[in-house]
């Protein structure tokens, strides 16, 4: 029986492009492929993804495996697992990752009851055991309260990784690799979904998870108008506006301006995090931001113990001359 | 509409983070103390899904809960929110689970059941945060399933699903029977009212054994596992927060932006 060898990357493509979690992963699987001295592969499955994979081999793939099929335009569940199946069995690769995005949360468990291996979600660090060589799963759980390193004797081992963990390797035109088709065949008629229509809910100016200041509320801000002021700080900073989880269950804000756990990972130079307590699943998506300043009235709020300035005051009071000195400031 | 729902109990997700401690020597998470579990939040979610469903077009709803030392206070809540029958797989060998051989003792436990036409996950349990159990059971019945679920309608044998997606949403049709995994853009699961709990408290949970869901007691829990727990431990966060002071909240407000000016952040 042929063994599993090598990385293999699953890679998202965004808007006709490799998205940026996949440069990502594809740092990540470089290093780890080095470090078995075997072999990156990258997945590209879609329509009309042809081309693309020239860009994974620059970001350091060897090979290139590409799925390209009009049924398989917009993500499925069942089209995309059975693609992967067929994949994963054809490439052999001892480690398989995704991205803990909406397509890898879906695909990577069902893919992995479907290949009777498992899966290891939402991880943060993954490394290569120097005596046993398998992967090192590190991923937090409980909210983020905790941290737990797993290890799998199934093979493939197969892992999603959180937005912004990992870092991409600089693009390197000259890199060679192999690009090698792989087709569908699918049968339409063992898609048991279908796709009816897809409502974009964006929130208006620069991306949240692009944003290099992030200004968010929490349940404190009271009400949809005081998003208002947070916006107008946001503009002037030139950032955007996210929330904790009770502003987008209340529709003060839309559920895309979410930050955490089950929302988007920030990582900006600047996260002003007003009237929020800082619970875990909430510090999970902003943790990474390089400054973070917490406005909250309560001195034990638990954000205070990851912020690096803060003022213990009624925001009401605190944001406008805050906005204003800002404006100032930049202005001058 | 026969409806399943998997509702699992977990330490309050929501308790005071400083409340949350890891035993390092057993590698487990020690319960903090005076607070009680819940019904995983995400599940409860799953639970209103099934109630507004039943609530529309009549049918019966059947949770079921796998685990060990299940408080009868807690795991009943599905019942006084306004669900007919509850299933416990209360065993200690269904104990330290993974996603696994959760999901394979739960999927077994579905099979028995038989008769269904959605059954109902949460996104993922709020205690290992994993969002597999769903999908594996999926996966294991061979039925289609849609994950992260925001609103359900169903006409004609069909379920149209709201599937939250990081931009937005898509809407997903898929025949039933079918797995739908719940989120919390759903909006808030009700509270039980007294008469809910007045009925609840009279229902007897159901309790099966591996063997009453045709399994080993080496196929589930501990034993059924794929994957190894090596080390449990907890994030250090450095905690050296500079607090701004002023004469007023407004001059603290102008301090601030001043230090952030100074150390180059703005
Ligand atoms: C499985 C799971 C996943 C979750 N995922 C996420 C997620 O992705 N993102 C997320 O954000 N949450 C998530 N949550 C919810 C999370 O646990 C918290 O409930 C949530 O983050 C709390 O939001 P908050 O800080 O805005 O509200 P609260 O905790 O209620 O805090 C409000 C804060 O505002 C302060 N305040 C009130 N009024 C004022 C004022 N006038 N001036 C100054 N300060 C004021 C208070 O002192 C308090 O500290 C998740 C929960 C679970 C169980
Ligand atoms: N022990 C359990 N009992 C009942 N349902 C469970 C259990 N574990 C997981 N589930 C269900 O599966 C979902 C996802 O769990 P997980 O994959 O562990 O994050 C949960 O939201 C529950 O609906």
């Amino acid at each position: 029986m042929a063994e599993y060898k090598g990385v293999m990357i699953y890679c998202e493509v965004n808007e006709g492009k490799l998205a940026a979690i996949a440069t990502e992963l594809l740092g990540c699987g470089r290093k780890l492929a080095d470090a078995l001295g075997q072999e990156l592969c990258a997945v590209l499955v879609g329509s009309n993804i042809t081309g693309l994979g020239k860009g994974a081999i620059a970001s350091g793939a060897d090979k290139v495996y590409e799925v390209n099929d009009p049924l398989l335009k917009d993500y499925q569940t069942d089209s995309y697992v059975t693609v992967m199946e067929k994949v994963v069995k054809q490439a052999m690769p001892q480690i398989l990752i995704l991205g803990q995005t909406s397509i890898g949360r879906d695909l990577a468990p069902r893919l992995a009851f479907r290949l009777d291996t498992a899966a290891a979600m939402d991880c943060i660090a993954l490394a290569i055991d120097p005596d046993s060589k398998q992967l090192l799963q590190t991923r937090s759980v409980y909210g983020g309260n905790a941290l737990a390193t797993f290890t799998s004797a199934c093979s493939p081992q197969i892992a999603t990784v959180r937005a912004k963990a990992m870092s991409p390797l600089k693009p390197d035109a000259s890199r060679q690799g192999e690009v090698i088709a792989i087709k569908a065949d699918l049968d339409p008629s063992a898609i048991r979904t279908k796709v009816l229509e897809k409502v974009p809910e964006e929130v208006a100016g620069i991306k949240l998870e692009d944003a290099e200041v992030v200004v968010a509320g929490g349940r404190g801000i009271g009400n949809a108008d005081g998003f208002k002021q947070l916006q107008e700080l946001a503009r002037v900073l030139k950032g955007a506006v996210g929330a904790t989880r009770p502003p987008c269950d209340n529709e003060w804000v839309p559920d895309a301006a979410q930050i955490g756990l089950t929302g988007k990972i920030v990582t900006p130079d600047l996260y002003i995090g007003v009237a929020l307590s800082g619970a875990s699943q909430h510090l999970t998506g902003c943790s990474g931001s390089k400054s973070i300043v917490a406005i909250n009235k309560d001195p034990e709020a638990n954000i205070f113990k990851v912020a690096h300035f803060g003022i213990v005051e009624d925001w009401k009071k605190v944001l406008p001359a805050f906005t204003e000195k800002v404006k100032e400031l930049l202005g001058g | 509409m026969n409806i399943i729902v998997c509702a699992k109990q977990v330490i309050d997700p929501e308790a005071p983070p400083a409340s949350f401690k890891v035993d390092p020597s057993s590698n487990k998470v020690v319960p903090p103390p005076g607070v009680s579990p819940v019904i995983s939040p995400f599940d409860e979610q799953a639970v209103e899904a099934a109630l507004r469903i039943r609530d529309a077009q009549g049918g019966k709803i059947t949770v079921i809960s796998l685990g060990v030392n299940l408080l009868r206070d807690v795991v009943k809540k599905p019942l006084y929110m306004g669900a007919d029958e509850l299933i416990l797989l209360e065993d200690e060998s269904f104990a330290e689970g993974d996603s696994w051989s959760t999901a394979y003792a739960l999927a077994m436990a579905i099979k028995k059941i038989g008769e269904y036409d959605i059954v109902f996950c949460g996104r993922q349990a709020a205690d290992w945060d994993a969002g597999q159990v769903g999908s594996g059971i999926a996966e294991i019945l061979g039925l289609p399933g849609v994950t992260v679920a925001k609103k359900i309608d169903i006409t004609d044998g069909k379920a149209r699903v709201e599937r939250v997606t990081a931009d937005g949403y898509e809407v997903v049709e898929v025949s039933l029977p079918a797995l739908i995994t719940v989120s919390n853009e759903l909006g808030e699961a009700r509270s039980p009212t007294l008469k809910g709990i007045m009925a609840g408290k009279k229902k007897e949970p159901v309790i099966w054994k591996p063997a009453d869901i045709g399994v080993e007691a080496s196929q589930v829990g501990a034993a059924g596992r794929r994957t190894g727990l090596l080390k449990l431990f907890q994030p250090v966060r450095e905690g050296k927060c500079e607090i701004i002071e002023g004469a007023s909240p407004e001059e603290a407000a102008v301090n601030l932006a001043l230090k952030l000016r100074e150390a180059k952040i703005i």
